[in-house]
């Protein structure tokens, strides 16, 4: 079955010019060689489609259950030459949270809920 | 064992005005690093010095210092930043005068030597061509647009102004993770690039300040305490190089292995491969372990001599921009808002303007996904519109921040958020990567020790 990325890992992202950077950690490390394997450079470019321009480079972490991206010419310039809203690309990652990838029923079911705020949580009360 | 512990006290020009007092009256701290500099910042203070000769550093590091100096100097932190942007003699000079008005005794160590900016036409002439890094042109093409040019310079300036003694060390593009290692260096007395390798990824974790302790971290951020007085990271390093990553205890926010892990990825590159002027670091088999609460243990970084060169950063005009916005209200926001888009776009053809690029986002919509953002929600409350344009012909742009307000008469119905005024028009910096040869800027770099007495 397919579910989002947003429950099986989370992401960090910035820029270099017009190169976006994502970096995608697995929650669980059991799930690193899942990742590994769904999220390859073309799949990646695929989910982006237009919204990167250029190539696509991926770099391993293991021991930090970890992929980094570079995603380049997708911040329209970058810099103060962009206009996007998210010029710098401080969100970019977010938007490879959407991909859905094809997992075993046991790790959807593991990974329920992960990555979004529980349905009792309300953002008035403190967190002391 | 001796240890060392060097704190983050600002991770941008425009961080927590207070995070840097917490982080020395918090508890124990040998040295207090702040960046305050991005790659558009230099090209600002450029600006700003142009203006005014006295100008062109962080003002905010003033009255921070005003704050800070005596009990820095009673307590013995000694304070790394590179808040002197294209003028750190002149910051050095306000913080003479800061000294003497709070009549302490100190030292301030002033670095110069990175600021390129005079010297491009004799640089080019000697042949450093300066090529883009990115596009392979050489500099000269656009050399009479250059507003800033700037070395990223490594820990050699500020090891020397500790030896020297400084109790505050300002200097100008020294590189974020200079101001961390570079202490470590004059501690430790380190040659090993596997030592240098893991203070540049103890700098890279301290270099955004609050990121690396919970800010802006992705993992269950609705359960991490007490963000409102977010304690900055620190890091305690052995002499081998290993560290612990910390706050102080008492203070908000969150250190673990998956917050950490976010920071070492924020700007990353090939991560065998991160150049810095002192050591190429290979970060692929950096290994963390969690040892206590808000503790994280950070060793295996491996490093390579450091190659023959330095990179430059180089800011130049490139023509101009302005963004306007409106809001639609419910119903069809969306579809009110497109079809105002529409009509802007003919009214540009109409009047002959000329840009090179129009972008037009739905805020509250597809901003930040574009497509992945799939059809608007059929029944979205409200949308900003937000459209911006791009161009050499200044008069174009003008004449955009001048067509935004009429469409809340002209356009489609139920429209507001227009109480800003017109756009600004906004003159746009480029950013020209280049690498140049050491020899070229290292006996350039010059250390001055002022004294307050």
């Amino acid at each position: 079955m397919k579910i989002p990325l947003v429950h099986l890992a989370h992401t960090r992202s910035g820029d270099k010019g017009d190169t976006a950077n994502v970096g995608v950690i697995a929650y669980d490390p059991e799930d690193y060689e899942l990742l590994r394997g769904a999220l390859t450079v073309e799949a990646v470019k695929a989910h982006f489609g237009d919204l990167v321009e250029g190539e696509v480079e991926r770099f391993e972490l293991p021991r930090l259950h970890a992929l980094n991206f570079l995603l380049h010419g997708a911040l329209g310039g970058g810099g103060t030459v962009s206009l996007m809203t998210d010029a710098q690309g401080k969100v970019f990652s977010t938007a490879l949270l959407r991909m859905e990838i094809e997992v075993p029923e046991a790790v959807a079911e593991r990974a329920q809920g992960r990555g979004r705020t529980p349905s009792n949580y309300d953002p008035t009360t403190p967190v002391p | 064992m001796k240890t060392i512990r060097v704190g983050s006290g600002q991770g941008f020009w425009g961080d927590d005005l207070d995070a840097p007092v917490r982080q020395v009256e918090g508890g124990p701290l040998d040295y207090l690093m702040m960046d305050y500099l991005a790659e558009v910042t230099m090209s600002i203070m450029q600006k700003q010095r142009s203006r005014n000769p006295e100008a062109g550093y962080a003002r905010d590091f003033i009255p921070l210092m005003e704050r800070l100096f005596p009990t820095l100097i009673e307590k013995g932190v000694r304070v790394v930043t590179n808040a002197g942007g294209v003028n750190p003699t002149g910051c050095g000079e306000a913080l003479l005068e800061v000294g003497r008005k709070a009549g302490v005794r100190a030292k301030i160590g002033v670095v110069t030597g990175d600021d390129l900016l005079e010297r491009l036409p004799s640089l080019i002439a000697e042949g450093h061509e300066l090529r883009n890094m990115e596009t392979d042109e050489p500099l000269e093409g656009i050399l009479d647009r250059v507003q800033s040019a700037n070395a990223y310079i490594g820990s050699t300036p500020i090891v020397r102004a500790l030896e020297g003694g400084a109790d505050v060390i300002v200097t100008g593009r020294s590189t974020d993770t200079a101001l961390t290692y570079g202490p470590l260096i004059h501690e430790f007395g380190w040659d090993d690039p596997d030592r240098i390798a893991q203070g540049v990824i103890a700098g890279h974790i301290n270099e955004c300040g609050a990121q690396a302790s919970g800010g802006n971290a992705m993992v269950d951020w609705w359960t991490i305490p007490a963000m409102e007085a977010v304690g900055f990271p620190l890091v305690e390093v052995s002499e081998d190089g290993t560290f612990i990553v910390t706050k102080h205890p008492g203070t908000g926010g969150r250190i673990n292995r998956a917050v950490v892990t976010e920071q070492i990825l924020y700007e990353m590159g090939d991560p065998s491969e991160y150049i810095t002027p002192d050591v190429v670091a290979d970060f692929s088999t950096l290994d963390l372990d969690e040892i206590g609460p808000d503790r994280v243990r950070v060793h295996g970084v491996r490093g390579r001599p450091a190659t023959d060169f330095l990179k430059v950063s180089i800011a130049y005009v490139d023509g101009w921009k302005a963004t306007g916005t409106l809001v639609y209200a419910w119903p069809d926001a969306a579809d009110k808002a497109r079809a105002a888009d529409r009509i802007l776009r003919a009214r540009f053809d109409r009047l002959g303007l000329e840009f090179d690029e129009v972008r037009t986002e739905l805020v509250g919509w597809d901003a930040t996904h574009g497509h992945l953002a799939g059809p608007p929600p059929a029944d979205l409350p409200e949308v900003q519109l937000r459209i911006a344009v791009r161009g050499s012909d200044r008069a174009s742009v003008e004449r955009f921040t001048r067509e935004i307000a009429p469409l809340v008469l002209t356009g489609p119905p139920s429209v507001t958020g227009f109480a800003g005024g017109r756009p600004r028009v906004q003159e746009i910096m480029a950013y020209w990567p280049a690498l140049i040869r050491k020899e070229a800027v290292q006996p350039h770099l010059d250390v001055r020790i002022l004294e307050v007495t």
